[in-house]
């Protein structure tokens, strides 16, 4: 072998040999890490992930809103107007966070019941409506 | 009458543009030296129109000028006028209007500024760039255009959105436009040396310059971008790993890659097809992360409106450009073959590792990014969680950062691998003793911090070792480089100990109450209220201490914006040297005067924006380079003395 291809041929192996290491990690750390979104009538269906986090969408139910007494612990019911989830979250929920408004909750489900949350997103505008939330009212408009 | 006048201009713009595109190309594909001639001139005039049209967008928020559509949507007449100027920028419409200005202020600044470019060669560049303006200016006229009257003429607007009412983000959105556009010129080069079938050192040269800039912009917007993230979206992130921050990230990652291997393209015939793909691959993520952000076709917190016709408008631009430079590049890039063998032993094969890794992390930020779409088609709806990023990120750069030192100790061309390593063992040593300091004294810190903090000293240690080592006096490359280099260890430090040491906490405070977070005390004294301009706010008083010394009192708002019906929360951040205490309301929790409190302590976080701006500075003076511009020099008397012989 001359110089040169034994060279490219160390390069060459190099870059194989990386692309593989950050194919092999990069397949776990996605396996891992990703996130599925599910509607309160999958929920209700008990069509989610159990024993992992995944993302809860639809409207906060009109007067579903509960503040426990001398804590940060809210209780609040996510819809999509066909079924609904009991959600709990302890923590300070976003500013436009309001009953009857879009919510986006990153949690797991503590038993059937109950979703517990670990961060409560409402988007920054007063007429939002989390896409997912109003794919899932389309279709059902159309049904 | 001022709208018809900014319409008008628009469609000049759109005229001049169409114009660059193809006049001084048919000069160079004919050999016609007087249409080659008009590609300058045309840049200028370019420049003045569009400049007018965006100074008439300010003129109607200044004058409050509601038969406006995108002004009644985005200003009041409680607006103060700080904000309404930059409320100009503030939604769609203005800010790809504000992306075509600075696009052609960099156009007219490539025409002035390339004395060293032969006529075929800039030209070509300049006629590249005038196809890209081209395609932005339609889209402004004909998918968001800020012009657009109403009838009937509404009493008053609907105020700008308050999260835009602030200093960060007026000077965001115009930091990132320079840097995105900014990587446009060196896509144009790539382009034009592509159709030339040419390209040589001192092109790349030119336009390393041209990158420098750009990605110094980048980088402050960047910068910017995670600051205010921190202190207005309330949350206490600076970084979210959201799809609109990687948008701006994408091309940050490609641009550092390609700044690497520029170094060494510049200076001997290698990489040639490599720089020149990087350039089309850079400036694609910058259309790409316009995409993104504009199209709202990925669900993100802190998405704009959505619009599914200019999604499809920019789709077809990025088709068009990436694609076609693309095409053109699978056709030509074996012309621009390079000669020179690599020496496996010298500072070009570490840089070229430099840019392997910078683009795998491009893609793997990329892929998590894109992945919910393509999920999407296949009606699964899914996100990618920030922990993918962090993985992913934090994998990739241990190789960036062990290999660092090694890159800069090496010479170019040819050195001893051996040797190098040798001399870079006292800092290895220097490195762990240190290391364990820091563990010791900050312990428990996970497996994670401390891979950062050693990364972070070993850059450290060993880029000043380096440069007290460097014989007779430092040139301006080397000092930038090193400054940089600074730059990332000071991030990675400080970034490891924001991330692994900070303290949360969410809490109820009674009036009165005091309660303890990391060492430090923190009384709540009740909520006032207070009005402003545009807007009404709670005010929390909060009273933080070490000890018996009272180090200040915070005062955060929830503030209220009548016009849009919207609260908001203003934190308020105590900035010390080594840490940040962050203090911002939630909400009243019951009627004695409890409320929710947010506390933060944050330790490090301005020093790992500071590290940041120690690679923009480190960037910006290596464009101070005295070899660069000898070697300029010399090629601006060749042209001109062409020149001369041709008149």
């Amino acid at each position: 072998m001359t110089p040169t291809r034994k060279r490219r041929l160390i390069l060459i192996s190099l870059v194989i040999f990386g692309v593989a290491v950050a194919t092999a990690i990069f397949l776990t750390a996605f396996k891992d890490n990703i996130m599925f979104f599910k509607s309160p009538t999958e929920v209700s269906q008990n069509d989610y992930p159990e024993n992992r986090s995944f993302r809860l969408g639809g409207m906060v139910k009109e007067g579903s809103l509960q503040r426990l007494e001398n804590s940060l612990k809210v209780l609040f019911a996510v819809t999509d107007y066909n079924a609904d989830v009991q959600v709990e979250y302890e923590g300070i929920l976003p500013d436009l966070f309001r009953e009857g408004q879009g919510v986006v909750a990153i949690g797991y489900m503590q038993n059937d019941q109950l979703f517990v949350a670990e961060e409560v997103l409402a988007k920054h505008d007063e007429n939002y409506m989390p896409p997912e939330v109003s794919d899932i009212l389309q279709t059902e408009d159309k049904q | 009458m001022l709208p018809e006048i900014g319409q008008f201009l628009l469609v000049l713009s759109l005229l001049l543009a169409t114009a660059l595109t193809v006049l001084p190309m048919l000069g160079y594909a004919r050999n016609n030296q007087t249409l080659m001639l008009t590609a300058r001139p045309l840049s200028h005039v370019l420049f003045l129109t569009v400049m007018a049209s965006f100074v008439m967008l300010v003129v109607l928020f200044i004058q409050q000028d509601f038969s406006v559509l995108y002004v009644a949507e985005n200003s009041s007449l409680e607006l103060p006028l700080r904000y309404r100027i930059t409320a100009a920028w503030g939604a769609h419409e203005g800010s790809i209007l504000m992306w075509v200005t600075v696009q052609a202020l960099w156009i007219s600044a490539v025409a002035k500024y390339s004395q060293s470019l032969s006529l075929s060669q800039i030209s070509r560049v300049l006629s590249v760039l005038g196809f890209i303006a081209l395609g932005f200016v339609a889209f402004v006229l004909f998918a968001s255009n800020p012009f657009e009257t109403i009838y009937p003429v509404p009493a008053d607007g609907r105020d700008l959105n308050p999260l835009l009412q602030d200093f960060g983000m007026i000077m965001h959105p115009p930091l990132l436009y320079f840097g995105y556009v900014g990587l446009s010129v060196a896509f144009a080069l790539s382009v034009a040396a592509l159709i030339g079938g040419e390209i040589n050192e001192q092109w790349i040269r030119w336009s390393r310059r041209w990158t420098n800039i750009a990605w110094a912009f980048l980088t402050m917007g960047i910068i910017l971008g995670s600051w205010w993230a921190y202190y207005e979206l309330g949350w206490g992130g600076w970084w979210f790993w959201d799809p609109v921050e990687n948008a701006s990230f994408l091309p940050w990652l490609a641009g550092t890659a390609l700044i690497h291997v520029q170094a060494v393209s510049e200076r001997k015939n290698a990489f040639r097809g490599w720089t020149v793909l990087l350039a089309i691959i850079a400036f694609s993520l910058c259309i790409l992360g316009t995409f993104l952000v504009r199209s709202g076709s990925i669900t993100s917190v802190h998405s704009f409106a959505a619009d599914p016709f200019r999604g499809i408008f920019i789709l077809v631009l990025l088709a068009i450009y990436s694609g076609g430079a693309l095409t053109l590049y699978t056709f030509r890039a074996n012309q621009l073959k390079s000669r020179d063998t690599l020496n496996l032993n010298s500072r070009e094969t570490l840089l070229l590792a430099n840019s392997l890794i910078f683009i795998t992390a491009t893609f793997t930020v990329l892929l998590g990014t894109l992945f919910p779409m393509i999920f999407e088609a296949v009606g699964k709806k899914i996100s990618v969680g920030a922990p993918y990023f962090g993985l992913m990120f934090f994998v990739l750069m241990i190789p960036m950062a062990v290999l660092l030192p090694l890159g800069s100790q090496l010479k170019w061309h040819r050195d001893d691998m051996m040797a190098a390593v040798k001399q870079l063992l006292p800092y290895f040593i220097l490195t762990t003793l240190l290391t364990l300091i820091v563990w010791f004294v900050f312990k428990p810190l996970n497996i994670r911090a401390i891979a950062g903090i050693y990364g972070g000293l070993w850059v450290l240690t060993a880029t000043i070792g380096q440069w007290l080592k460097q014989p007779g006096r430092a040139t301006a490359g080397f000092i930038g480089m090193s400054v940089a280099h600074i730059g990332v260890a000071v991030f990675l430090f400080a970034m490891s100990m924001t991330e692994h040491k900070d303290i949360e906490q969410d809490i109820l405070m009674s009036p009165g109450v005091t309660k303890q977070v990391g060492g430090y005390d923190f009384t709540f004294l009740g909520v006032d209220r207070v009005k402003q301009e545009n807007y009404q706010a709670q005010q929390g008083h909060v009273e933080v201490r070490r000890g018996d010394r009272l180090i200040t009192t915070l005062n955060p708002q929830k503030r209220f914006y009548p016009k849009q019906q919207m609260p908001m929360t203003e934190a308020a951040i105590y900035v010390g040297w080594t840490k940040d205490i962050y203090v911002s309301l939630g909400e009243a929790v019951n009627k004695e005067g409890a409320w929710a409190v947010r506390i933060y302590i944050k330790p490090l976080i301005r020093w790992m924006w500071f590290g940041g701006i120690l690679m923009l500075t480190g960037a910006i003076i290596g464009l101070f380079s005295a070899r660069i511009k000898r070697q300029e020099d010399k090629q601006r008397d060749q042209v001109m003395a062409q020149q001369l012989n041709l008149s």
